[in-house]
């Protein structure tokens, strides 16, 4: 059964038509990638699998059961989080009352430290800068501290934003190995990406959104060999 | 970056920046004019500060070419620069601003002089020449301005030159001379109560301000208490940093102890002068909490607050005074209290409910209106049933606390009911602050979309801010209602809201501390919307310098004027630095 379902979603915002009979469905302990070009949508898939946007017909499907119309806190206490495109941390806030707030709606105290610990060990940076205000780290720092705040809440499956968004050339490699570290830990990951080339070659499988409609669906293999996809998506540079 | 922090200096310090000195001479001259313009030195001259040698109406005026100079010379000294020599150069710069300052005087009373504007500005007028011309002649009069204006710069720009000991030893005597002649009323009125008149009646004026031996007096001691109790302060704070953590919160719950019994006891020492004026801080100290929870904690910007202070006021008056026009059941303040309360809450779930949806400016504009519509409708005819419209309710009782009752007339209790509301709402303040709501409610502060996606219920949890704030705002409402005995819409006009704001901006939104010392100031010194202050004789210039003290925070202190604990010991040099580095690339990052 899958963890995470699209089933026929369209999305407006007002009267425009973002999201066409969107269906996509994420597994257990997969790394899924959702590729496309600006305003293709993507982030608006994001946000309806959250529930930060409510689809206008279809059906969001979390565990077997319809959460369409559950609210977002529904859905991030039953293990689904997203790290926000551009990261988006609480700026003037601690690094610390960051990675707490990742943990809100968690009351298992022990769960909470164990989880903290295992940040720092993931990134020990964050721990020796837990006290600074958020908005001063560094943008490879920050991208620590928002997947770091996600990891909080004990996911089971991430939703991550454009994660290579806004970093160096030399953090991407990092942030691509760290997403892989992440998912071997049992975490279901499904990644938002114009970096068609790396997404791909972490990912499981793939969908391809244009204008809002899905035109691929296959594994990441095939999606690498596609001509049209390398025609239109991979081209010289891998993005888009 | 922590490693190059300790190197000696790698680059040198900028020289001495004259146009940053030209552009403070331009901003004094206009000060300066637009000071004497506004009618301050005219208006203030009668209450002295040290007498005979210096009227508050002068001192508006001679802060300006020491304050400017002093600002124009200071410099930031950055991580791997080495300090620049200060020299007289930095004397000539002080100078240069104190007499650009002076000239702007010098400038206005020519005009003065030669013509007449007094149809547009009505202060343009032969006593504002006679003032500035110290009532000699106008010649004469800009002269001295000229030695006075540039002596004043020298001494400004002489604080970067002297030892820092030697500075703050200088702005100990004058802050000290300057507040000790402010609380006139308070301490005369404290020290009655020690029967330690002999004290007042020496340093004081009976018609306000220091005397001259007074003052000398008051420096004195400002340099002299330090240097007698410095040391052992100083002593007890090191035994107190040494103890360990649980230890040392014991010493912290004592003192906080000890300092609320103080206070307590406090108003059987103070008169009824010093008692009102504490009492009316106090209200606005339990405005300004409820507020600050409202928009320090959850950033919602709500210009409207008053509606709740004024349903406070309100429903307690009908609920109480026999002469409600409507319903009158005359309750007991008490039980009233908790129908107020229900109230208040209710009202704010009815305001913040449409409110809450809209964000930013939108939110601003709502809830302003709002503010005014429940004024409009406690004026209304349609309800004048009720609430007897222009005529108000009157009547209403004291608080009855079966050892006597809490009214007007006898400021004392009423000090003591507001302190005791007051310790609840910061112990609620606090508590919050550190709850788990009170962390929701900074991530909607921050971020209200990623609030949501960490599973904030931003709805439910921005609702309990307006419900939060109402309530603590009805507290003040009911205290107000009783002490006052009678209320009119006219009390709740928008311009409380917005005093209350500068109150929460000035201390430090978000800052508990600095909330309470930035009503405490604020209010007590300058007064309240119709609350006069200490000094009473500001009067018609309260607002001019409630908006240009709101003005100079946001500019240079948006944190406020006591720096949050937790913020400031987050913000070392380093990370200012970091700040200033990464806000180019932030602000790129993201365009929200
Ligand atoms: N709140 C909103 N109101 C109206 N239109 C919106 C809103 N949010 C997004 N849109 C529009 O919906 C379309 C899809 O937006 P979306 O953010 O999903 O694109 P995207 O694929 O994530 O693009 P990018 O790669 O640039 O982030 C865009 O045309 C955008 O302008
Ligand atoms: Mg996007």
């Amino acid at each position: 059964m899958p963890l995470l379902e699209l089933r026929g979603i369209n999305t407006h915002y007002g009267a425009v038509h973002i999201l066409k009979d969107v269906d996509l469905a994420i597994f257990p302990g997969e790394l899924v990638c959702l590729l496309g070009g600006n305003a293709s949508g993507k982030s608006t898939t994001l946000k309806t699998l959250l529930g930060m946007v409510t689809p206008t017909t279809g059906d969001v499907v979390l565990d077997g059961e319809i959460v369409t119309h559950h609210s977002t806190s529904y859905r991030v206490e039953r293990g689904v989080t997203m790290v926000p495109e551009n990261r988006r941390l609480f700026k003037r806030l601690s690094v610390k009352e960051n990675l707490e707030l990742g943990a809100y709606l968690r009351t298992d105290r022990d769960g909470i430290a164990n989880d903290l610990e295992r940040v720092f060990e993931m990134f020990p940076r964050v721990k020796e800068r837990l006290n600074q205000k958020s908005g001063t780290l560094s943008g490879g720092e920050q991208q620590m501290v928002a997947v770091g705040r996600a990891l909080m809440s004990d996911p089971r499956v991430l939703l991550m934003d454009e994660p290579s968004m806004g970093l160096a050339p030399a953090l991407v490699q990092t942030n691509f190995e760290l997403i892989q570290q992440i998912h071997e830990e049992g975490v279901a990951i499904f990644i938002v990406e114009q970096n068609a080339n790396m997404a791909l070659s972490i990912a499981d499988r793939g969908w391809v959104l244009q204008t809002g409609k899905v035109v691929l669906d296959d594994s990441a293999e095939a999606l690498l060999a596609n001509p049209e996809l390398r025609a239109s998506y991979l081209g010289e540079s891998g993005s888009v | 970056m922590t490693a190059t922090a300790n190197d000696a200096s790698t680059f040198e310090a900028p020289g001495l920046d004259w146009r940053r000195q030209i552009r403070f001479s331009a901003i004094g001259a206009l000060s300066c004019a637009f000071i004497a313009l506004a009618g301050m030195p005219v208006g203030l001259d009668r209450r002295s500060i040290v007498y005979p040698v210096l009227s508050l109406g002068y001192l508006s005026l001679f802060w300006v070419p020491f304050v400017l100079a002093s600002l124009a010379g200071s410099q930031v000294v950055l991580e791997g620069m080495g300090e620049r020599e200060r020299d007289t150069r930095d004397l000539a710069a002080g100078a240069l601003v104190g007499l650009g300052s002076a000239l702007g005087l010098v400038g206005l009373m020519i005009l003065v002089k030669n013509f007449n504007l007094r149809d547009p500005l009505v202060n343009w007028s032969p006593q504002l020449l006679e003032l500035l011309s110290f009532n000699r002649s106008t010649t004469l009069g800009m002269l001295l301005w000229v030695v006075l204006g540039t002596t004043l710069g020298l001494l400004g720009g002489a604080m970067h030159v002297v030892p820092a000991m030697v500075r703050a030893k200088i702005l100990t005597v004058v802050l000290s001379v300057l507040i000790v002649s402010v609380l006139q009323t308070f301490l005369t009125d404290l020290l009655e109560g020690f029967r330690l008149e002999v004290f007042t009646d020496f340093i004081y004026y009976k018609r306000g301000g220091l005397e001259i031996l007074g003052a000398l007096l008051v420096a004195v001691l400002a340099i002299a208490i330090p240097l007698l109790v410095a040391g052992r302060i100083k002593g007890l704070r090191a035994r107190v940093q040494k103890m360990p953590p649980d230890e040392r919160s014991r010493v912290n719950l004592v003192l906080l102890g000890v300092g609320a019994a103080l206070l307590l006891v406090l108003p059987f020492f103070l008169g009824k002068i010093a008692n009102e004026l504490l009492a009316n801080v106090g209200l606005f100290v339990l405005l300004a909490l409820g507020l600050n929870i409202v928009v320090g904690l959850a950033g919602i910007l709500d210009l409207g607050y008053v509606a709740f202070f004024a349903v406070g006021g309100y429903t307690t008056a009908v609920l109480t005074s026999p002469n409600s026009p409507g319903f009158s059941p005359e309750l007991p303040w008490p039980v009233a209290l908790i129908v107020v309360v229900v109230l208040t809450g209710l009202v704010g779930l009815f305001i913040g409910a449409p409110v809450i949806r809209m964000r930013g400016d939108y939110l601003a504009i709502v809830t302003l209106g709002f503010g005014e519509i429940i004024r409009l409708l406690f004026l209304s005819d349609w309800l004048s049933g009720w609430f007897g419209g222009a005529q108000g309710i009157t009547n209403i009782p004291g608080v009855d606390v079966g050892i006597g009752t809490v009214k007007g007339t006898d400021p004392r209790s009423v000090f003591l009911l507001v302190l005791v509301f007051c310790g609840i709402a910061i112990y609620v303040s606090w508590r919050l602050e550190h709850s788990r709501l009170g962390r929701a409610w900074m991530a909607i502060r921050e971020d209200e979309d990623v609030a949501e996606a960490m599973g904030v219920n931003t709805t439910s949890t921005k609702l309990m801010a307006f419900v939060v704030g109402a309530v603590l705002a009805s507290f003040s409402g009911a205290i107000f209602s009783a002490k006052v005995g009678s209320i009119f819409p006219t009390s709740f006009i928008m311009l409380v809201s917005i005093i209350i704001l500068v109150v929460v901006i000035v201390g430090g939104m978000g800052n508990i501390a600095g909330v309470i010392v930035g009503a405490v100031v604020l209010i007590g010194v300058l007064g309240g919307p119709k609350q006069p202050g200490l000094l009473q004789e500001l009067g018609q210039f309260k607002l001019l310098i409630y908006g240009a003290l709101l003005v100079w925070m946001m500019l240079k202190r948006p944190e406020g004027l006591v720096p949050n604990v937790r913020r400031s010991r987050e913000l070392h040099q380093e990370e200012f630095l970091q700040d200033a580095w990464l806000k180019g690339e932030i602000d790129e990052e993201d365009p929200s």
